[in-house]
């Protein structure tokens, strides 16, 4: 009995030796492992950002005034805007066009005397729809600026200005807003899905296109062992790029991580299973490098970047989709390193979200375990 | 010559779809994909579940709360007692924001003073965060709006008129399809051709190809035309289904949509191409598909406008050929351009396009194993 289990202990030894080896010596594994995440998360971390600063706007004043004057002041001293005048509506027109603003505001010749009558006086706000997202953005910061004016002009003339409700906005976890905060967090999620199916896709086809799995059939260790093996090497080399990630997110880009370390710890472990498990049954399924390759590049990388929750939120899609998203494997730790790095520990969200990790691993491994059985074919 | 080279293009094909795995995995993704990704990716919310706490329980914030509840922007998801219930609902994902009446509502709002409202949101997801505020906003507005008229307080002295040119719901998704439709069809290209040649140098038979009287060009012709034929008919359809199916205004020219899609094809071929033949093994030509694919579509201003990222950063992206074909789809789409709008957008593709190529065609010869 004990002789035996040595011997299991032994076989197992030498696969991971084996494993080890060829990793050391095509140094692409190792690139995956290392390389991708410093590289990919330095580009991403700083050049991903929805916060617009300085956003380009066209202002007009048909005809100048001291109130117009007054009013694009407001405008001006805002951080989120780079104004620049222009001499005519159809110049700013041509400026938006082109792309060189993202929006106009204009004020009509008759501005001041329509701001001492009954409607008001009109303020033309013009804004490039194509970016939807931007043109929010820049319709929200305008409307900022003019309730400051109105506030102000309001002191001035000494009235208290009429807002009936004041709304109190309070932002938890995430006080200014940055967007940083959270993509770098959903980022980690991101790049490691990719380097989790990207060191296995291909390791079970290989052997096979090669021969090498015959080979491996008629020695002693079982399949189970084989892909005990597998698992194990990768998993040592996955935790490594995560480590990384984590301290790059922590460290580099000054995410604040609320949470516990080792309960981030005890997750990425269970997602890095899942992700290695998804990348082992494809390479099993396929059967070839060729194909394992073409599926691992169309099931990891889009269906993570955009129905995981890292950018577009789930809850804002339809049934059918949402419900897609949960054959996802990033979207479940997208939700916990989110969680986790601004939030904290809330078991609310994490369990749930470990557990269904924890059972994609085991369909995975398990889907991956009976297709290997020792059999030619 | 060309004889030659269709004999090549011809094994390409077969080597591509003879097996069914693969024919399956070139046709089929890229529509699911279209229409799953085009439904999720959105900026806009709906039913956006909050919770209210009412500690006033007067008429006029009653008034206030039934304005969140008309529509389907919001859906109320509990209805609180306590401030105390606020953080277990927030910090497990149950509602996006909490919108809270204090006690002395009403009192405030019938004596002039500005009454205060407090919403807190989740702010995990900023961009969600800032969307959700916006709608609670604009719904406070409408309120206060409503109030003043019904008691004839003055309005305002100037007030806002805002205009979206290209997209007047400002809907996001118009954003980001014509975006599916580059990013899928660069996967494809990847899919065809980042594979191609390191498959054949790890199987060995990339050098048999070397002695046949196959000139160096002649094998990248024969290699990148199958990419660029599948790539056209496949964007194609991916454009049909963007028009037809999402009503994604197609205002622009054929012409220059078809130019902008050659372009990019001839970069993206380009750059998988040159992939493979820097790679010894599959593994190594996965890594580096990985590698040019993802800053790619993340550079490229899918999903994140270029103008936020810092000047190095920018400078990267010129180099990605998705930016130029992004903005040759998005003009093309949503603004109606034709050929001369987008001309500047052209010629840097096709720079990308003859570097990739010459360097992978020298490549062929001069990386040996």
């Amino acid at each position: 009995m004990s002789a035996a289990r040595g011997g299991a202990a032994m076989r197992l030894r030498g696969l991971l030796r084996k494993e080890f080896l060829q990793i050391v010596r095509d140094p692409s594994s190792i690139a995956i492992a290392f390389l991708m995440p410093v590289f990919l998360l330095a580009l991403f971390g700083y050049g991903v950002s929805l916060d617009a600063e300085d956003v380009p706007i066209a202002l007009v004043q048909d005809a100048p005034s001291r109130d117009g004057a007054d009013f694009l002041a407001s405008l001006r001293g805002s951080p989120s805007f780079a104004p620049r005048d222009a001499a005519s509506m159809a110049e700013a027109e041509r400026l938006l066009r082109e792309g060189a603003v993202s929006g106009i505001v204009r004020l009509p010749a008759d501005f001041p005397r329509r701001l001492r009558e009954a409607p008001g006086a009109p303020i033309q706000v013009v804004v490039s729809g194509v970016d939807a997202n931007t043109a929010r953005l820049v319709q929200g910061y305008v409307e900022g600026a003019w309730g400051n004016w109105l506030a102000a002009r309001a002191a001035r003339q000494g009235q208290a200005m009429a807002t009936p409700v004041d709304l109190q906005p309070r932002i938890w976890f995430n006080g200014e807003l940055r967007s940083r905060n959270y993509l770098v967090p959903g980022l980690v999620a991101i790049i490691m899905t990719l380097i989790g199916a990207l060191l296995t896709a291909l390791v079970m086809a290989r052997e096979w296109e090669r021969g090498t799995m015959e080979a491996l059939m008629v020695t002693p260790a079982s399949m189970t062992e084989v892909l005990l093996g597998k698992l194990g090497a990768y998993f040592v080399l996955g935790t490594g790029g995560m480590l990384l990630s984590v301290a790059m997110a922590v460290w580099l880009f000054e995410v604040p991580l609320r949470g516990s370390f080792w309960v981030l710890w005890a997750c990425s472990s269970l997602f890095l299973l899942a992700a290695l498990g998804m990348g082992l049954t494809i390479s099993t399924l396929a059967r070839s490098q060729f194909v394992a390759g073409q599926v691992a590049i169309i099931a990891t990388f889009l269906p993570a970047f955009l129905l995981s929750g890292f950018i577009f939120d789930i809850g804002a899609m339809p049934p059918v989709v949402q419900a897609i998203t949960h054959v996802v494997v990033a979207r479940y730790f997208v939700a916990i390193v989110q969680t986790l790095f601004l939030a904290g520990d809330v078991w609310a969200v994490i369990v749930p979200n470990a557990a269904a990790l924890a059972i994609m691993a085991a369909a995975f491994l398990a889907i991956t375990w009976r297709k290997s059985r020792k059999r030619l074919d | 010559m060309w004889r030659r080279v269709l004999a090549l293009v011809r094994k390409e094909f077969l080597a591509l779809l003879k097996d069914p795995k693969s024919r399956l995995v070139l046709v089929v993704p890229p529509l699911v994909q279209l229409l799953v990704f085009g439904y999720a990716a959105t900026f806009d919310l709906r039913q956006v579940p909050i919770a209210v706490l009412d500690e006033d329980r007067s008429a006029a914030s009653r008034e206030l709360l039934a304005a969140f509840g008309a529509g389907t922007t919001f859906v109320k998801v509990a209805e609180l007692g306590s401030a105390a219930e606020i953080a277990p609902l927030v910090d497990g994902r149950r509602v996006l924001a909490v919108i809270h009446v204090g006690p002395r509502f009403a009192d405030d709002l019938l004596s002039g003073r500005p009454a205060p409202v407090q919403v807190v949101i989740d702010g995990r997801n900023s961009n969600t965060a800032m969307v959700a505020l916006g709608y609670v906003r604009s719904t406070v507005e409408r309120f206060n709006a409503g109030w003043m008229a019904a008691r004839g307080l003055p309005a305002p002295p100037a007030r806002l008129e805002m205009r979206a040119w290209f997209n007047p719901n400002l809907e996001s998704r118009w954003f980001f399809i014509p975006g599916i439709v580059g990013m899928l069809t660069l996967v494809v290209t990847m899919l065809v051709t980042a594979l191609t040649v390191a498959r054949e140098r790890e199987q060995g038979t990339f050098d048999q190809l070397l002695v046949t009287p196959l000139r160096p060009g002649e094998i990248l012709l024969g290699k990148a035309l199958p990419g660029f034929v599948i790539g056209i008919l496949q964007a194609t359809l991916i454009m049909v289904v963007a028009r037809a199916w999402f009503g994604v205004p197609f205002l622009g020219s054929l012409a220059a949509f078809y130019a902008g899609l050659a372009l990019f094809l001839l970069s993206g071929v380009g750059a998988g191409l040159l992939i493979s033949s820097l790679s010894a093994t599959q593994q190594q030509g996965l890594l580096g598909a990985f590698l040019f694919m993802v800053p790619a579509v993340i550079l490229s201003g899918f999903a994140t406008p270029i103008a936020n990222m810092p000047e190095a950063v920018q400078l990267v992206t010129y180099a990605d050929p998705l930016r130029y074909f992004l903005i040759v789809l998005r003009r093309v789409f949503l603004e109606g351009a034709g050929f001369a709008l987008v001309a500047d957008q052209l010629w840097p593709m096709a720079v990308i396009g003859a570097v990739t190529m010459s360097l992978a065609s020298w490549l062929f010869r001069h990386r040996m194993y």
